[in-house]
């Protein structure tokens, strides 16, 4: 049955219902944030961990040179490894009907019989291959989506110098590559970039690699060291050209996925806590006020024997309605946005399935959270309630004490209109609440500044990546190393004006005990394609001997300029070399390590050998240089800057146009909220006064710049603290973002902070306009006979 | 029915020495200083006093809604001084029913829906309807408090004391916003109760016209009571006028 305290309840609601609307909207928005982050980084947690298992996804990972089979038993003895799976693995150049640049093909080996022990596929079209039916390929599911292949579709390779015609036999994913990079680029680039598992006999044959594998994948016991099976692996492995082996935490695709997670946490924390908090402060200011207007009708309560538990009760009762309100918005809002994010994820991430999933326990932490911030709001208020002594609220309240403001003590008053007077000295009699809306208001900006600088910081790394780091048009990259003069061959091909080489060595710094396996790389010192910047934007400069290192690779070394570290070269002659670090630099990247090229080839004194070149060439061209590309034995891959570029932004401005749409919502939520309700308090306040004023005359448009010119006042108080704490917060949170192998600069565009400014002031006036409907319709008698 | 003619040693009230102080220093207020008071079972008082002299200050303090500073105050066999708050606020619930100058109704409740916030927590309480038809609102019931002009709103509000069958009835200046024809309406209302509920009355008023109705006059001056007057016989509200 309904009480009349809960009827009083009910009635008391539906009469501030846009006022509780507000303020449940900016909860429903931290509780958004909350679980869209919280249950997105748990489905693709679980999602990862259980793909992960059903396919034996390896621990360990390593590249030989040439292996012989006989030493996977060996290999199997070192203490902790549980399986151990040979492969042979190798890139080659692909030539696809419907593209004229070459394409690069990862080959994988597929076991003759059976599924491969670790790193299984998950077939999603056709079947394996099969033995004994030449040319046979099982495609990854992004580049065959990519170029529209299935099954019976056939392409070309050019596998080892010679052009073979290929036969997709199936489609499949692979836990190794749910994240499809090449090696050492930024994004993925699904139509340049392919992988292709093919039969191992026809590897074996195609490779000269029979009898041996160039490739192997370990999966651990439980509570194995990883450390000590990669030193074990390296010093077996070394006699075979060993890269050196890595753990799964430095595999390209696990990183790219584990990073995002950290990121997801990562926004799990700032975004909803500013949420909550401001839900709580409105939540505090109008309770407050709801208390202070029902003093009489608490007396009355009390008066008649309820006691200060059921007054509270009555009180607390409004904010928990406020408050499962706001979780109930917030959960479906939170569910629509994991879902928005998680079709994001399905786009760069090849699971077999990624679906959003609400989560018991995150329900149950948002309610936490917002119970929580929804009590801490309104405990002072309830308190008061309850602690107010009936005898003493059947007296009237004094009447408000207003003193004159600072502007007029300083003799400037008579500068001011009435108006403004008014204005003044309503927000001086309440300091403390209208910083607190300054402040709900400042956040709001920095809410939307926080939700927009991505794409500032995603732009600036663009461009300072694909624009001023690197400037070729295309970069090629070369099966065999060759000498240096290959340079020369490149740029007799038609249209090319500039190529400039450069070398990547496989290879594993020491310093004591710490040690770090990575790809060295030598550029030349005459460069203007491939210029590596630091972070404050400075072209990172290479002395002609030494190494320089990237900071975070020198923490994780625990080395200084002028200290010298072990280089194991982990391919050719496998030298190891004492090399001095005479740089740290601050760059964006975390662990890259650079040198003269000249001088890093004088340091290896294997031949002057180049891995790659950087070229630019005539656009006219483009299709006879493709050709010719096509043609080359020797060039595994090529890339193409802008088509990796647009690619992305392909991809991404659906993401980040969502994204952004999203984050005006909210903070347009809250500057609504925030703004709306400080009017809405003093519109009941003062509408005594107002009333007043315009039984005497005055008229609604001069009633309402009274208390709008309040409302305007702090809006505009609120901006350059807003920009403040959005610059700030966005610090934060660049720091929270960075990983080890990714920091993001702090960028934050002019028009980032313009729109922030334009959203809340449009937000302020739409409500500023409400409260004045409100304000027009103000019924004069009722306010008046009314006795507050 | 106990009326203030039968003979009954046992006073409902019993005041002693009540001293009430507010602020301390300059700002010290003696708001009672020293009244001793008995109210008889069923007996209708008025209290009397110019503005200031503690009337509100006396009601307070028999209703449960305050403590004096010192003295004592004894209702039945119960010392109210000695009750905590959580006693009080039992007495009050089961004993005392309260009318206040400015009605104190809650706006979003009906007038039924006022009355059954008494009778929600009372423990045998009039039904709802029962008290505003005692007042003469049956048909009203379903109003708003702005719907209702001042004197049907303090009949409700009287409904709403009278609902939980107090024991005591206080009233403070229960006409105080009403003119005179509403306001004898209201008086004819609680003197009923009196009458046939055998509620113990007291009101305080302003206006000496009304002391006409009361078995007992009490006046207060300066926080003082300096006279008690009886009176032989009651006169009817309808006789009063102001
Ligand atoms: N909470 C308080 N703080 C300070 N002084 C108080 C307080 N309550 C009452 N007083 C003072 O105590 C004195 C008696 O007040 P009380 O309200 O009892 O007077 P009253 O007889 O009811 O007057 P009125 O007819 O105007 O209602 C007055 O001087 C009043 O100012
Ligand atoms: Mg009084």
């Amino acid at each position: 049955m309904v009480t009349s305290l809960q009827r009083k309840l009910l009635r008391d609601l539906l009469g501030m219902k846009s006022q509780i609307l507000a303020i449940a909207l900016v909860l429903s928005c931290g509780v958004g944030a909350l679980i869209m982050a919280i249950c997105t980084a748990v489905s693709l947690q679980e999602t990862m961990d259980a793909y992960y298992a059903r396919q034996n996804f390896a621990d360990i990972f390593a590249h030989a040179k040439r292996a012989p089979l006989s030493l996977v038993d060996r290999i199997a003895e070192i203490p902790g490894v549980a399986r151990v799976y040979p492969r042979i693995v190798a890139e080659v150049k692909l030539d696809i009907p419907d593209l004229p640049e070459p394409a690069t093909g990862r080959l994988v080996s597929l076991p003759e019989f059976g599924e491969p022990l670790l790193n299984g596929l998950h077939l999603r079209q056709g079947r394996l291959v099969e033995p004994g039916r030449a040319g046979e390929v099982v495609l990854n599911e992004a580049f065959a989506t990519a170029h529209g292949l299935v099954p019976g579709d056939s392409l070309a390779a050019v596998i080892n110098g010679r052009r073979e015609e290929l036969r997709v036999a199936g489609i499949a994913l692979s836990p190794e590559f749910v994240y499809q990079i090449r090696p050492g680029e930024i994004f993925p680039d699904d139509k340049r970039f392919g992988v292709l598992w093919m039969g191992r006999s026809q590897m074996e044959a195609a490779f000269d690699l029979e009898g041996a594998w160039n490739d192997v994948v370990i999966s651990l016991m439980h509570g194995a060291s990883e450390e000590r099976v990669i030193t074990s692996l390296d010093t077996l492995t070394a006699p075979y050209g060993g890269q050196g082996a890595y753990p799964r935490s430095q595999q390209v695709s696990h990183r790219y996925v584990s990073d995002e997670l950290t990121q997801l946490r990562a926004m799990a924390t700032i975004p909803p806590a500013i949420f909550l908090g401001v839900a709580a402060f409105l939540l505090n200011v109008v309770i407050n006020r709801l208390v202070r207007s029902q003093r009489v009708e608490i007396a009355m309560l009390k008066s008649f024997g309820y006691d200060d538990r059921e007054v509270a009760w009555h009180y607390l009762g409004f904010a928990l309605v406020i408050t499962v309100l706001g979780l109930l918005i917030g959960v479906a809002l939170g569910a629509l946005m994991g879902r928005g994010m998680t079709s994001m994820y399905v786009q760069f991430f090849h699971f077999p399935e990624l679906h959003f999933q609400l989560n018991p326990w995150v329900l149950g932490m948002a309610t936490l959270a917002s119970l929580g911030a929804g009590i801490f709001g309104t405990l002072g208020a309830v308190r008061k309630a309850a602690s107010l002594p009936p005898a003493e609220a059947m007296r009237p309240e004094a009447p408000a004490t207003y003193r004159a403001t600072l502007v007029e003590r300083l003799g400037l008053g008579g500068l001011l209109s009435p108006t403004a007077v008014m204005v003044l000295r309503q927000i001086q009699r309440q300091p403390v609440k209208a910083l607190m809306s300054i402040l709900g208001v400042a956040l709001a900006i920095a809410l939307l500044i926080l939700g927009s600088f991505t794409a500032d910081i995603i732009g600036d790394l663009l461009d300072l990546q694909f624009f001023t780091a690197q400037r070729q048009d295309m970069m090629v990259t070369f099966i065999e190393s060759p000498e240096e003069t290959a340079v020369h061959e490149l740029e007799q091909l038609p249209g090319v004006h500039r190529v400039e080489p450069w070398r990547n060595v496989a290879v594993r710094l020491r310093h004591g005990p710490r040690s770090r396996r990575l790809g060295l790389m030598g550029l030349p010192a005459d460069r203007t394609l491939l210029r590596p910047m630091d972070f404050d934007r400075r072209e990172i400069s290479l002395p002609p001997e030494g190494l320089v290192i990237s900071q975070s690779l020198a923490g994780i070394l625990d080395a200084l300029p002028g200290d010298r570290v072990t280089l194991e070269v982990l391919e050719g002659h496998r030298t190891t070399l004492e090399v001095s670090i005479v740089g740290v630099v601050e760059d964006f990247s975390g662990t890259s390590a650079y040198m003269d090229l000249a001088g890093m080839n004088r340091l290896l004194a294997d031949g002057a050998l180049i891995s790659g070149a950087m070229l630019t060439f005539d656009a006219a061209s483009t299709g006879a240089l493709y050709a010719a590309v096509k043609d080359c034995p020797n060039i595994a891959g090529s890339t193409l800057k802008l088509a990796a570029l647009h690619g992305f932004e392909k991809t991404m401005s659906e993401s980040l146009l969502r994204m952004r749409l999203f984050n005006t919502l909210f903070a347009g939520i809250i500057a609504f909220g925030v703004v709306y309700n400080a009017a809405r308090i003093s519109l009941s306040e003062r509408a005594h006064e107002l009333a007043t004023l315009r039984v005497i005359g005055f008229t609604r448009g001069e009633v309402s710049s009274i208390l709008l010119g309040e409302v305007g006042l702090l809006t505009l108080l609120a901006i350059a603290p807003g920009l403040l704490i959005g610059r700030g917060l966005a610090a934060i949170t660049v720091v929270a973002l960075a990983t080890e192998t990714q920091r993001f600069p702090l960028v934050v565009l002019p028009s980032t902070y313009g729109f922030a400014v334009v959203v809340v002031v449009a937000a302020s006036i739409i409500s500023a306009l409400v409260v004045r409907r409100r304000i027009d319709h103000l019924d004069l008698l009722a306010v008046l006979k009314s006795h507050e | 029915m106990v009326t203030a003619s039968d003979p009954d040693p046992a006073p409902l009230f019993q005041a002693r020495d009540l001293v009430k102080t507010y602020g301390s220093g300059v700002s010290l207020v003696n708001a009672l200083r020293g009244v001793d008071l008995d109210i008889w079972p069923g007996e209708f008082v008025v209290l009397l006093g110019p503005s200031g002299s503690g009337k509100s200050t006396l009601l307070n303090i028999m209703g449960g809604l305050d403590q004096p500073t010192s003295g004592s105050l004894r209702y039945g066999d119960q010392d109210l001084t000695q009750c905590s708050t959580s006693e009080l606020t039992r007495y009050r619930r089961e004993h005392v029913g309260f009318v206040f100058q400015f009605y104190n109704l809650v706006p979003s409740l009906t007038a039924r829906e006022n009355v059954e916030l008494v009778t929600d927590i009372a423990r045998e309480p009039l039904p709802a309807t029962e008290s505003l038809d005692r007042v003469g609102l049956r048909e009203r019931m379903n109003h708003f408090p702005s719907q209702l002009s001042g004197g049907e709103q303090q009949r409700v509000a009287i409904a709403r004391a009278i609902a939980k069958r107090p024991a005591v009835l206080l009233c403070d200046e229960p006409t105080g916003a009403l003119d005179v024809k509403t306001g004898v309406l209201v008086l004819e209302v609680i003197a009923r109760v009196n009458r046939e509920l055998g509620t113990t009355v007291a009101i305080i008023t302003h206006n000496a016209a009304i002391a006409g109705m009361a078995d007992r006059v009490v006046m207060l001056s300066d926080g003082a009571i300096h006279e008690v007057r009886k009176n032989s016989r009651r006169v009817d509200p309808s006789a009063i006028s102001w």
